[in-house]
């Protein structure tokens, strides 16, 4: 079965002057199933926000393909898919809800914006379809006139969500969707987009920083470090057996409540790499990882299976 | 074990005047930290964790004004004092971290000029020895070549390193105690293990009190010894980190602990904490703040609020605690 999406070799190099490129996204590949929850983690400046651009067609690709149900949309100008029948196909809830609202725009208009260009709907079909979806992301309708500013933080998230599931999207990106909000709210609004999967039947990349939301939610992890996929495997396995040395920090890093669990944790020192023009043969992680052995700066290890369903880029993985 | 406490802050109340209203942001605000001990002040956005900071520093909005309380500090009360014996104090004595160190830096000054300026200003250093002494601090936060790196400027310099460097400006002078403002939100997990592992390090070393301000709670029990839970305004809980995580006591504490995302919860397991906060304008005010989100509000819930204390340095602000 054609998985939804399908990542080929995908990459974006970024001119940066001098001929000197900026490898922001490098070579990545990877498939979302039907129904699939994909975690996208890794560190600010890895590339997750330019890859999730690239899927999202608001950037073009330098080379590769994006396969969605087996139609590509690497080809297509990111200009030219705004009006593309495709563009209702992918949809974005953004980090900040209340930023990536028009402040002009009232909770319905904002809902009804995408509904109009790309279902070109209207009138009082449009009227009951914002007030379902108001009632499917449990906005009360009563909200509908207000503009951003007179909304909740919690609020202001189920609009985007609103207006993002408002085209019938089969792929849903949410980039850090509850980062801006309190814990009480995040668990609200976690709950309802598991509740929308399940319902319209969509597929979920979950953008976070948050390892512990990630377990919750995903199926499956990618973790990202400059500009490559070095990891991917099932949420719960990956977390209880990382097998790259960044993954293992990460999962070092996270918050641990409980003292007695704090042992043999892993810590980075030193900074990444550049992502300018990177050597070929080094490993991207060289140089902050603890293991570190020659081979590592001789050859760049590859993303290759380690077990079943998982995947690590690294020598003694 | 006979603790110091290097600040106790007792009875501190704070009010904002707004065009609609007065804004009770703080009520009756009481708490201490020792000498060498990391406490936490945990509570969702509008809590009071930032106000009650703002108000011990002196840095409070024109619009807020302390209405009643102490916050005593090497023999003085910092609310009393003049603002030019407050400005001695902080910088050399008191020092904070911000949440936005990319904001809280000046953007057109070198980093080793803003590290200079500290130490020239509160820390005794002349002009010419400054630029070394400026070195050495980044050192110490371990920035790697330093000598490198006091010449950027912080558009230069990514989120985490910017954020070692307000470390670096508020440490400089070895101060008895740091207030650090949610200072690693915004930074990559990794780099805020590193950033909290810092601060620790720093704290043990030199025997600094430190208040550290967060809303994530796993994160305040792994570094702090002590979490102060605060809801509306008020102190709901304070206890040791590991006893509060272990047997939270005030409904709140224990509704707040159970929405965060942890270890082995699934996502079904997360419960969220039903209503929201109060509106602190109102002139009728439970006495309770949280009475009207609370599952276990008796009749006893209307008096005033009572200050229990249930354990060794636990204590609890509620009539029916868990």
């Amino acid at each position: 079965m054609t998985p939804l999406l399908d990542i080929a070799e995908l990459a974006k190099r970024f001119e940066v002057g001098n001929k000197r490129l900026l490898y922001a996204v490098d070579e990545v590949t990877f498939a979302i199933g039907r129904g699939e929850t994909v975690g996208l983690v890794g560190e600010s400046g890895c590339g997750k926000s330019t890859l999730v651009r690239l899927i999202n067609r608001l950037l073009d690709p330098t080379s590769g393909s994006i396969r969605l149900a087996g139609t590509e949309l690497a080809d297509m100008r990111a200009r030219a898919f705004a009006g593309n029948a495709n563009r209702a196909r992918i949809q974005m809830v953004f980090q900040d809800a209340g930023d990536s609202l028009n402040p002009r725009y009232t909770a319905a208009d904002a809902i009804a914006d995408p509904i109009r260009r790309l279902k070109k709907m209207s009138g009082a079909s449009l009227k009951s379809r914002v007030e379902a979806l108001a009632d499917m992301t449990g906005l009360p309708r009563e909200l509908l006139s207000r503009f951003p500013h007179q909304l909740s933080g919690g609020q202001k998230a189920r609009v985007g969500i609103a207006r993002a599931i408002a085209v019938e999207p089969e792929l849903l990106i949410l980039d850090e969707p509850t980062a801006a909000l309190d814990v009480s709210v995040q668990v609200v609004i976690l709950k309802l987009l598991q509740q929308l999967k399940r319902e319209l039947g969509m597929s979920y990349l979950f953008v976070s920083h948050d390892l512990n939301v990630v377990r919750l939610l995903c199926d499956r992890v990618l973790v990202m470090y400059l500009g490559k996929i070095v990891e991917s495997g099932p949420a719960a396995e990956l977390f209880a057996d990382p097998r790259h040395p960044y993954t293992r920090a990460l999962i070092s890093a996270i918050p641990q409540a409980d003292p007695d669990k704090r042992v043999g944790r892993l810590r980075l020192s030193g900074e990444p790499r550049s992502p300018i023009d990177p050597d070929p043969t080094v490993c991207r992680f060289y140089g902050r990882c603890p293991r570190g052995e020659p081979r590592c700066s001789a050859e760049m290890p590859v993303l290759r299976t380690v077990a079943s369903a998982r995947q690590a880029a690294c020598h003694f993985a | 074990m006979t603790a110091v406490p290097a600040l106790a802050v007792e009875d501190l109340s704070v009010e904002f005047r707004t065009r609609s209203g007065t804004v009770k942001v703080l009520d009756h605000v009481g708490f201490s930290v020792d000498k060498g001990e990391t406490v936490a002040l945990v509570g969702e956005s509008g809590s009071g964790k930032s106000v009650t900071a703002f108000a011990v520093m002196g840095i409070l909005d024109p619009a807020g004004r302390v209405t009643s309380g102490r916050a005593l500090f090497g023999g003085a009360d910092l609310l009393a004092l003049s603002e030019h014996d407050l400005a001695e104090q902080r910088g050399r004595e008191l020092s904070m971290i911000f949440q936005n160190p990319r904001t809280a830096l000046n953007p057109i000054r070198k980093v080793g000029q803003q590290i200079a300026d500290v130490l020239v200003r509160h820390g005794g250093a002349t002009r010419p020895d400054a630029p070394r002494a400026a070195v050495e601090m980044l050192k110490r936060v371990r920035i790697p070549d330093p000598e490198r790196r006091v010449e950027a400027y912080p558009f230069e310099l990514s989120g985490g390193m910017c954020q070692r460097i307000m470390i670096a400006i508020a440490l400089a002078c070895r101060p008895a105690l740091l207030i650090a403002d949610e200072p690693t939100t915004g930074l990559d997990v990794t780099t805020q293990a590193v950033i909290m592992d810092l601060i620790g390090e720093l704290a043990h070393e030199s025997g600094m009190a430190t208040i550290f301000i967060t809303h994530d709670l796993a994160l305040a029990a792994e570094y702090c010894d002590r979490i102060v839970v605060m809801h509306a305004g008020h102190i709901v809980e304070a206890a040791p980190a590991r006893e509060l995580f272990a047997h939270p006591r005030h409904p709140y504490s224990a509704k707040l602990l159970a929405a965060t995302p942890g270890e082995t919860v699934s996502l079904a397991e997360l419960a969220s904490i039903p209503g929201g906060l109060p509106d602190l304008r109102r002139p009728d005010l439970p006495a309770c703040r949280y009475s009207d989100r609370c599952e276990r509000r008796l009749d006893d819930c209307a008096r005033p609020l009572p200050h229990r204390v249930i354990g060794e340095r636990h204590t609890v602000s509620c009539w029916n605690p868990l």
